[in-house]
């Protein structure tokens, strides 16, 4: 079986630096892959280039066995790989339900069609009763949320999660927890960056290790956990 | 009430010609009309989908040019200068997009101030086309009464409103907005920005195009500094759009009875007559200061500022 989502040998270079070294892993349908490592270990930037913003300078990515690298962001996202940000980017003087019926309109044929697809995605997110709210407005634990109520609209079959945790309450994250398992239970895979260990630990079916533009690690978060190279990227050497 | 406004509004202002008004007054509405079309015509690309061109002189100039050409070189009514704008503009704004959508904020602002003075430069050194400097007279006027300029402007205009409303509430509407909020999101909700940035540039270049056709035929005579001018017509339209209200479908109309009767009231003064670029700097200031948002953008502060307060 052909994986959703397969990077081969990805490098990206900015100048002299490299962001990216030989990159390699997979995707499969239907899990939660965990994306973590230190500050600046290139994280973003592998998002980056999966999501069109940025075309690596070696490799090639795949998506449903398809190359993807090379397109513009908006193809890639047509074909149904969606993105969100870890710097929030809201339409801010759009409301809420606007946001999210511009990105609707991707998939919709009608704007009635629209409303309906952004009704939903507000409801699975718990963003319904902010609707009308102007998204400049809205606290930061609902900007995240209406970060990946956007990319829902768009009708995924992976979503790419950029730090949607960071910044929040126990509370929003615990709601931001069960938003994501809901996600998964609607068939979307998706692929995590996050910082907070607890919660990367408890959702993720499988984990990457990221450190200096290098995969260092992959397994299950048990085996990371315990993984001597992980443990030094975090802590130093021993 | 708020539904059938808009018709009360046109209704009340296609009757004003049968009051038996006098040919100048007749002469300031047509002028505001024609200003409110430009305005919202520039509204649609710099204010709903956020590119703020300061070259709209450009399309203006060529929408007047093809009527003048087509009734100077090939002798055919100048009114057919109106259809024709609608082909020869578009073309145009695709090939000028294709150039300088490709840049973002002021320096697609600077990218299309340039196109302006380059179709300037241009017209005027090109006499076989464009007869350069002399300008182009057209010596046989249609009527020499301006009631039917006035109807023609007013369908033109209450045809534009309603062609930006449907727009505005479409799916290009949504991802015109949200191209102004955010490109690179935008971008990566799946909205290809270039071609919607192009779509947007061609609607507000055409409808531009046809005023300056209809200038063509209402003034009766056209030349590079008029048409293609920098200051009377690509800054005021945006002067017309920021005092009425950014992003708002009355806007433009508020804004260009303002920017008209200001630019008459100030001609009528004696020694100042030349100074009206001033008092729209002026102008301009005391908005953006007080009035961000425009006359409609703000309606709520105003009343504050007036003292009609409704309930804080």
């Amino acid at each position: 079986m052909t994986p959703l989502l397969e990077l081969k040998g990805i490098s990206r270079f900015f100048g002299g630096l490299a962001a990216l070294t030989d990159v390699s892993f997979e995707v499969r349908k239907d899990e939660i892959l965990g994306l973590i490592g230190p500050n600046g270990a290139g994280k973003t930037t592998l998002f980056n280039v999966v999501n069109g913003f940025y075309a690596p300078s070696r490799g090639e990515v795949f998506f449903k066995g398809e190359r993807i690298s090379g397109l513009k962001p908006h193809q890639v996202c047509a074909r149904g790989l969606a993105r969100t940000f870890q710097v929030v980017k809201p339409l801010q003087r759009m409301s809420v339900l606007d946001n999210v019926i511009a990105s609707a309109f991707l998939r919709a044929k009608s704007k009635a069609q629209a409303v309906q697809i952004a009704g939903e995605v507000l409801h699975l997110t718990g963003l319904y009763d902010d609707r009308e709210v102007i998204s400049k407005g809205l606290p930061l634990g609902k900007r995240k949320r209406l970060e990946i109520a956007r990319a829902l609209a768009t009708k995924p079959e992976l979503i790419l999660l950029d730090e949607s945790f960071a910044g929040l309450n126990p509370t929003e994250q615990n709601e931001s927890i069960d938003i994501i398992r809901k996600i998964k239970e609607i068939g979307i895979t998706i692929m995590i960056i996050e910082h907070n260990m607890k919660v990367i630990m408890s959702i993720s079916d499988r984990i990457i290790v990221l450190n200096y533009g290098q995969k260092i690690a992959e397994g299950s978060p048990e085996e990371t956990r315990n993984n001597p190279l992980v443990i030094e990227a975090y802590l130093g050497e021993a | 009430m708020k539904k059938i406004a808009p018709t009360l509004i046109v209704a009340a202002i296609a009757v004003l010609p049968l009051l038996g008004l006098s040919t100048y007054i007749l002469h300031v509405l047509i002028l505001t009309i024609m200003w409110s079309v430009i305005g919202m015509a520039w509204n649609l690309l710099g204010g709903f989908c956020g590119q703020v061109s300061f070259g709209h002189a450009a399309f203006f100039g060529v929408g007047a040019y093809t009527s003048g050409i087509l009734y100077n070189k090939f002798g055919i009514s100048a009114w057919w200068g109106m259809p024709a704008s609608i082909g020869v503009v578009a073309v145009f704004a695709l090939f000028i997009g294709f150039i300088t959508l490709r840049l973002r904020g002021p320096f697609f602002a600077l990218g299309t101030l340039a196109v302006g003075v380059i179709l300037r430069v241009t017209a005027e050194n090109l006499p076989d086309v464009t007869e350069g400097n002399l300008g182009i007279m057209i010596r046989e006027r249609s009527w020499v009464d301006k009631t039917w300029y006035f109807y023609i402007i007013l369908t033109l205009a209450v045809l534009v409103f309603l062609l930006v409303k449907k727009v505005v509430g479409s799916r290009l509407g949504y991802y015109f907005v949200a191209i102004r909020e955010d490109q690179d999101a935008a971008e990566s909700l799946g909205i290809n920005t270039t071609y919607y940035k192009t779509i947007a540039l061609c609607l507000s270049a055409v409808i531009t195009g046809l005023a300056g056709a209809f200038y063509t035929n209402y003034m009766g005579y056209i030349d590079p500094k008029v048409v293609f001018a920098l200051h009377d017509i690509s800054i005021v339209v945006i002067m017309v759009v920021m005092v009425g209200g950014v992003a708002t479908f009355w806007g433009p109309v508020v804004g260009s009875a303002i920017m008209v009767l200001l630019a008459e009231l100030i001609r009528s003064i004696p020694m100042l007559g030349a100074a009206h670029l001033t008092f729209f700097g002026v102008l301009l200031i005391v908005i953006i200061i007080f009035l961000p948002n425009g006359i409609i953008g703000d309606i709520p502060k105003l009343k504050r500022l007036l003292g009609i307060r409704k309930n804080l």
